[in-house]
């Protein structure tokens, strides 16, 4: 049982020849050096025409490999790895809050066969359900029988579902083949360190050829494995997605040097996410009190790594059993009680129809956008965030007071960008009594100029316009970015005409916490 | 003596289930047990108790001073 767990280390492994590797790199992205600044143009928020289309066909319907792909497409999570192999300050495996939404946490977990039916069940209810993940609630890799099993079973039953899993990296070397063997495309590391200095104050111990190491020892052998794992991947071609927990005073600077690190190993997308650390968590972290970022903190971060990389804006530190779009959570529907009481048929054709009608959806939306690029150069270095209310689909179709978070785009004289989200549901606060839920909001996009919304009452409305934040309710039902492009543009000629001064707003809270009520 | 498991601390994380040499980790009424009769602290496997080594609670799995040294 222990060597099918932990099989051979890496002393066994050949080493990697890097400049085959970065040979192959440079066939396999084919997008790596357009657009003129060097930096892979085959990121989050790129199309079509910027990418290779053997890439493109991998991430378009991927949530969390293409930021343009999470408005219109669906993720699923199943809980079938409980063990890991490493501990994070992060992380507490203990506890579990039926309302708590962030990595590690799971409400029960599935054998590979409920896992399967579970799987069949959500792609019957949600057709634009594509991606099938495994990431936890404890490392994939530290359960190679049930993480497999569980992919072998819904290859055979789903085979249209791409399937990706989440790893700290340790294992990974010694499975790159199974994973390829599977058709396993997507693979995300969590990388938060390449300095074992820096990594000992993150990992206190690591489980490597039955021993548990702790310290600098641990932090150093679980680094060379995730750097060797990301070079076998990229190696057979397979996609490799960092994520990086930003830890102020740890390793936030440090996590520039990471980036160069990830990159020149062929890194597709790098996703740099704020430390959550609650005191109720239990974590190392919570209890020490290590904060977490500011918004303006990790975006400062996220555009400096940009310039060398694409990152991913949009992530939501999803349980590991989330169900639906990210930024909601529907796996209270998708209980094993519920599943196995479920008459499941699986529709593949049904599936594609509906794929096809959001795919049209999806270009009327990027035509819409491109519609309004012209007029831009009157920006000048004028650069401001809006934030916006939507269920998705990319229109703003969402009542401010109904709204559980924002999105926020920039918007400058090259067109509107996404650049991040902000949770603004209401929070178990410990025993701190309920917080005013506009406060709430306020202070999640205070550094924001507009917020866009489909409807909001008169009351919030004279609040928000006290606070500094315009709000916006005439694009309701239109596309994002079209909308607050002609706003955008009408903004300037305002500050043109000298009607409004422009001035830059302050900086924005990241909420942290559980979830009070889960999105339905 | 054997390893024991503290129920009311243990995750149900199943870590240390596929790392015991003598396959003396079950699940029993929601958490993991050990058997006492199985258990050798790992002696003559490994330097250290894998279960203690693995598992994700500081002191979860702890002597059970019930039952005499395990003997190689």
């Amino acid at each position: 049982m222990t060597e099918a767990a932990f099989p051979e280390g890496s002393s066994s492994q050949p080493a990697v020849d890097i400049g085959d590797v970065m040979q192959k790199l440079a066939e396999h992205k084919g997008c790596g050096t357009e657009g003129g600044s060097g930096k892979a143009s085959c990121g989050s928020s790129a199309g079509p025409a910027d990418m290779a289309p053997e890439i493109w066909e991998k991430v378009k319907n991927h949530p969390c490999y293409s930021e343009e792909a999470h408005h219109h497409y669906a993720r699923m999570h199943v809980a079938v790895a409980p063990a890991c192999n490493i501990q994070c300050n992060y992380c507490n495996r203990k506890y579990d809050c039926a309302n708590e939404s962030r990595p590690g946490v799971v409400s029960e977990r599935l054998t590979p066969e409920q896992a399967s039916k579970k799987v069949l069940a959500v792609a019957s209810t949600i057709p634009q359900m594509t991606v099938l993940g495994i990431a936890g609630p404890g490392d994939p890799l530290a359960n190679p029988q049930k993480t497999f099993e569980t992919f072998r079973l819904i290859s055979e039953v789903a085979p249209d579902i791409k399937l990706c899993l989440s790893t700290n990296g340790l294992a990974l070397p010694d499975w790159v083949d199974e994973i390829a063997k599977y058709k396993v495309d997507h693979v995300t590391i969590t990388i938060n360190m390449i300095d074992p200095e820096i990594g000992q104050h993150i990992y206190p111990w690591v489980f490597w050829e039955n021993k548990r190491l702790q310290g600098y020892e641990a932090a150093k052998i679980l680094t060379e494995r995730q750097l060797l794992g990301l070079e076998m991947l990229t190696e057979r071609g397979i996609l490799a997605k960092i994520n990086s927990v930003m830890i102020p005073g740890i390793n936030d600077k440090h996590l520039v040097e990471v980036n160069k690190a990830v990159k020149s190993r062929g890194a597709f997308l790098h996703n740099i996410m704020p430390l959550i650390s609650a005191p109720e968590h239990g974590t190392v972290f919570g209890l020490n009190g290590q904060r977490g970022p500011t918004a303006q903190e990790l975006k400062a971060l996220q555009d400096e790594c940009e310039g060398d990389m694409n990152m991913m804006r949009h992530c939501r530190q999803c349980r590991a059993d989330a169900v639906g779009l990210l930024g909601e959570d529907r796996s209270a529907e998708f209980t094993t009680d519920k599943i196995m009481a479920m008459d499941v048929e699986y529709d593949a054709e049904g599936r594609k129809a509906y794929q096809q009608a959001v795919e049209s959806e999806r270009q009327a939306k990027v035509e819409a956008k491109q519609s309004e690029l012209d007029g831009l150069e009157k920006a000048g270095d004028t650069k401001l965030l809006v934030a916006v209310a939507t269920k998705g689909h990319g229109i703003i179709n969402e009542h401010f007071g109904h709204a559980k978070e924002f999105q926020i785009y920039e918007l400058s004289g090259k067109g509107a960008k996404f650049v991040g989200h902000r949770r603004v549901d209401l929070y178990c606060q410990g025993g701190y009594g309920e917080e005013d839920a506009l406060d709430t909001v306020i202070t999640a996009i205070n550094d924001c100029h507009a917020v866009f919304v489909s409807k909001i009452g008169g009351c919030p409305k004279a609040d928000l316009i006290e606070a500094g934040i315009e709000p916006v309710d005439q694009y309701a039902h239109e596309f994002i970015e079209q909308s607050a492009l002609v706003w955008f543009k009408d903004y300037l000629a305002k500050v043109e005409a000298g009607e409004i001064v422009h001035v830059d707003r302050g900086d924005a809270a990241i909420r942290q916490g559980a979830l009070l009520s889960q999105a339905s | 003596m054997a390893y024991k498991i503290v129920a009311s601390q243990c995750t149900n994380c199943t870590a240390c289930e596929a790392l015991c040499p003598n396959m003396a980790i079950s699940e029993a009424k929601g958490t993991f047990v050990i058997d006492p009769d199985k258990c050798t602290e790992c002696i003559g496997h490994f330097d250290d108790p894998q279960c203690v080594a693995i598992c994700p609670v500081d002191n979860t799995c702890v002597i059970d001073s019930a039952y005499p040294r395990y003997q190689a």
